[in-house]
């Protein structure tokens, strides 16, 4: 069973690269109103995620699959309970990927105008919902014997779960101005850096609230990790106001680099807060599925512990080298250019 | 009927999203070899024909890609969210090949896709040319993977119950990994795929040849396509051949229920029928034509063979195999006979109309011809993709509708497997839902690539550039958003 908590971490580290990845798409996606003034500052800052958006959202799908490897009582009880957030994610992530691919297949306003709409709102829904996700599932959900969830959409949408919507929404969304400050030049890239010196004051103050929520829900659950509940949020604090003070300064480059590290410590911090448990039951807590009630047999885990083990630093290194390929600054006068080829 | 019946509402959901995934995946597989190939001819030859081509079908391939990777999320979610009781049962042998799938394909083919599309300029050209090849290879174990993690349902193997009979647990994962239907559905799922894209490509070469444009370019897609299409039938008729093997020995009800086979017959009497009018149960037959031996010779290689009714299969399942489902089915283990019946020899039969189109074209087209091809030839042409692409359709619905009424063969029937917790009107809404965007995505993707096929290559520079390097390529709309 000792294999069971190893893959507890590994599902949480799937998530984590999820989260600080597509984390930033979504940010990306949702700062075209605030910084694309025109067609080609929109380009600007669309191209700025062009060639990663597709790997950065095959995380979420390795991270649904291993869990469902791993784990799929977990996996069973999580997407048919959540059944119509997950529909609203999906729609909101099948409108994102094709608008992406198709806003500049055609060359008319409206055509244009309605992709970017549905970049916006791709963005902006997914990066909401996965955080009411997420906290729900760390405070706890109705469940019942059979490890089936009892309550409704409503249910999710509780002061804690909301909370951190909120929290991963502007997160991400400073997260993804940091990164279009980093990859663009002129007016965008200034846009940017004053868009984000605004929006991440007030992710400071919500992000704040959330963690300190989430010490107490943990504390509240017997957690046997408290030390490092604490310790994380402590660090999410921490590096998320470097974040911002990078950014005052113009180091584009640390401030990003923060904002991801503060993602990071917030998923790490939910993750131990949740520790034993995969869903805590709120009905009776005897209802919970925990690491081990809820995985597979030691046999799938040993195959899959040797897969994630060959594969996972590929994964990494060659998406490393991606993200090295592509890391000039997507510069204003370039879309002109193409943008002159074109006609 | 109950319209919000969940079990109801859910079969069609699955059944709906997943076949409009699989519009999508065939052109991926087959388009990304066509694109291999080409830029690899370009990068071995220099000819600038090349490049243009791997270019233009290149875009057509990005399009369609873009379809087939939205789509996909929903059905690496679907398993959980609808058939919940399903994922519970066999996730312990089920996950693990969706999750190879993941780490071992979508990884690869997410990645390298954008740094072939966005790299033209920014990769060494060889570099950039593996980029395509291993996005292509990506894709190619995506299906295999897929075809492994389907192949358990029809076919489990690899496995033992566990104590208390509440999930199915993986012992030999070698052995999920090569079930003898994953093996035999691979090359013809992929051939089947190659169909369709050369469909695609003698469309589109015949839309521009008719109206003589593109013309040295156009022919030589158009005469790749042909040939390819021939290739590929002959790889799906043998493939086929194996794969009914394959089912006969694994899931002997289908073979039945594809020939609405009550009685066992032998020999002679196991004829196989192109073509019945009769009542939709196939109890009284008006008229058909029959081919003797034929349906014993596609189970079982002999002539004299016999093969299993439907009838017989029924009384060895409800009493001696499967007792203690009998009551749940009423003692029916058998599919709906209409859907496999017709669906079988549609998939045959559209499948034979795209490669007569391959011979007649190449005929046509032969270096020797004296006349040029008329007209009619060029517009029938242009059907050549919606027919393999039919074909592989209803291929799926035979597979799919054919292993009801179980979810897992012997082991879990379909109506055990749905989620318990979600209710009928959840159901619904997110089918209305995913029908509603899914069909104004059909026509905005069919838009875009009839725009983008009728545009037609970029044109060629002028005569004497040829083999320089094509001007500021980073500059075309492919590489900038
Ligand atoms: C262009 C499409 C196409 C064509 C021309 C054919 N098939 Fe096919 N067939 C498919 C596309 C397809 C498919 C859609 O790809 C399926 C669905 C599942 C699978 O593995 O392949 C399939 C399934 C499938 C199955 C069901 C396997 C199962 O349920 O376990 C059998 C027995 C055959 N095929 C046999 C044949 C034969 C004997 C053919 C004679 C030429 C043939 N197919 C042509
Ligand atoms: C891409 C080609 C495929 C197509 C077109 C297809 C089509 C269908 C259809 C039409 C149904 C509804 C059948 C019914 O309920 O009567 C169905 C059900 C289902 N299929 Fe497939 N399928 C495909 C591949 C797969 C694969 C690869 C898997 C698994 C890895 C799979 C898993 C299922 C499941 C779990 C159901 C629901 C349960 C059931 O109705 O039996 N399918 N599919
Ligand atoms: C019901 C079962 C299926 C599931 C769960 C599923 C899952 C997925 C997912 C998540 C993606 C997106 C990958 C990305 O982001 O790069 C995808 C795309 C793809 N799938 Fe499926 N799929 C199913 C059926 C099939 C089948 C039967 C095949 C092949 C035989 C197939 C082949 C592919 C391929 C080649 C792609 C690459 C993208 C594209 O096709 O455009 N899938 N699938």
């Amino acid at each position: 069973m000792d294999l069971a908590y190893l893959w507890f971490w590994i599902v949480g580290f799937l998530f984590v690269g999820y989260f600080v990845l597509d984390g930033f798409d979504f940010g990306v996606g949702m700062s075209l109103p605030f910084l694309g003034k025109d067609d080609i500052s929109r380009r600007q800052i669309i191209n700025t995620i062009g060639p990663v958006w597709d790997l950065n959202e095959t995380w979420v799908i390795v991270a649904g699959a291993c869990l469902f490897a791993a784990f799929p009582e977990w996996y069973a009880t999580l997407f048919s309970g959540f059944y119509l957030a997950l529909l609203l994610i999906l729609l909101a992530l099948i409108l994102r990927g094709v608008s992406f691919e198709y806003r500049h297949q055609r060359d008319g306003l409206r055509w244009k105008r309605g992709f970017d709409a549905m970049i916006v709102i791709g963005s902006a829904v997914p990066a909401l919902l996965w955080g009411v996700a997420v906290a729900n599932i760390v405070q706890g959900v109705p469940l019942d014997a059979d490890h089936e969830f009892t309550g409704s959409l409503l249910t999710l949408l509780n002061p804690y779960g909301l909370l951190g919507g909120l929290t991963t929404l502007l997160l991400f969304f400073t997260h993804g101005v940091y990164f279009v400050a980093l990859k663009t030049d002129g007016q965008v890239h200034d846009d940017a850096r004053r868009l984000a010196r605004r929006s991440g004051m007030l992710t400071v103050v919500v992000a704040a609230a959330f963690l300190v929520w989430t010490i107490f829900i943990a504390a509240g659950h017997g957690s046997p990790l408290m030390a490092l509940v604490i310790a994380g949020a402590g660090i999410a604090a921490v590096t998320l106001i470097m974040s911002l003070v990078f950014n005052m300064r113009d180091r584009e480059g640390w401030a990003f680099g923060f904002g991801a590290a503060t993602i990071v410590a917030a998923v790490l911090t939910l993750w131990f807060a949740l520790f034993p448990y995969v869903m805590p039951s709120s009905t009776d807590i005897a209802n919970s599925l925990t690491i081990e009630n809820a995985s597979s047999t030691d046999y799938t885990l040993t195959i899959m512990s040797w897969a994630a083990l060959i594969f996972l630093p590929l994964v990494l290194a060659y998406q490393a080298w991606t993200y090295w390929v592509f890391r000039k600054r997507v510069t204003r006068s370039r879309i002109e250019k193409a943008a002159a080829a074109v006609h | 009927m109950d319209l919000l019946d969940p079990l109801l509402l859910a079969r069609w959901q699955f059944g709906l999203t997943t076949l409009y995934h699989f519009l999508f995946v065939p052109l991926t597989l087959g388009m990304a070899l066509t694109v291999s190939i080409f830029q690899t001819a370009w990068y071995r030859t220099g000819k600038l024909k090349w490049l243009h081509l791997t270019r233009f079908f290149g875009k057509i391939f990005l399009i369609n890609f873009a379809m087939g990777v939205v789509t996909g999320i929903v059905q690496e979610f679907q398993f959980g969210m609808n058939w919940s009781s399903y994922s519970r049962f066999v996730g312990d042998v089920f996950g693990a090949p969706l999750a190879f799938e993941g780490l071992m394909a979508f990884f690869f083919e997410a990645t390298f896709i954008g740094l072939w599309i966005f790299g033209w300029d920014k990769l060494p050209k060889g570099l950039h040319l593996a980029s395509i090849w291993i996005a292509t290879i990506g894709a190619w174990f995506s299906a295999y993977f897929i075809l492994a993690a389907n192949a358990f349902m029809q076919n489990p193997v690899g496995f033992k119950m566990a104590e208390d009979g509440g999930r199915a647990e993986m012992t030999d994962f070698f052995a999920v990994l090569t079930n003898p239907v994953a093996l035999a559905a691979l090359p013809h799922t992929l051939f089947a795929a190659f169909m369709m894209t050369m469909g695609v490509i003698i469309s589109i070469s015949a839309w521009h040849l008719v109206r003589r444009q593109n013309i040295d370019m156009m022919r030589s897609s158009l005469r790749y396509g042909l040939w390819g299409m021939i290739i590929a039938f002959a790889g799906v008729a043998l493939s086929g051949d194996q794969l009914g093997l394959v089912m006969v020995s694994t899931q002997p009800m289908k073979m039945a229920a594809a020939e609405a086979l009550f009685d066992t017959a032998c020999g002679a009497d196991a004829s196989f029928s192109i073509f019945t009018l009769g009542t939709p149960d196939g109890t009284s037959e008006l008229f058909s034509i029959r081919v003797p031996y034929l349906l014993a010779f596609l189970s079982t290689h002999t002539l004299d063979g016999c093969v299993e009714g439907i009838n017989d299969l029924n009384a060895l399942y409800a009493t001696e195999m499967f007792p203690q489902f009998a009551d749940q089915v009423d003692g029916n283990f058998a599919p709906i006979l209409w859907i496999t019946y017709w669906s079988f020899r549609w998939m045959i039969g559209l499948g034979a109309v795209a490669a007569l189109t391959a011979v007649v074209g190449l005929w046509l087209t032969r270096r020797k011809a004296k006349r040029d091809v008329p007209v009619w030839a060029w517009r029938l042409a242009i059907w050549a993709w919606p027919a393999s692409l039919l074909a592989i359709l209803v291929g799926w619905i035979f597979t799919e509708m054919g292993r009801q009424p179980w979810i897992v063969f012997s082991l879990m029937l379909t109506e055990d497997g749905v989620s318990p917790s979600v209710p009928g009107w959840t159901v619904l809404i997110s089918l209305v839902a995913f029908t509603a965007i899914y069909a104004i995505l059909a026509v905005v993707e069919v838009g875009l690539i009839m725009k983008t096929a009728h545009a037609g290559p970029d044109p060629v520079p002028e005569p004497g550039s040829d083999g320089a390097e094509p001007p500021a390529l980073e500059d075309t709309p492919t590489t900038v958003y």
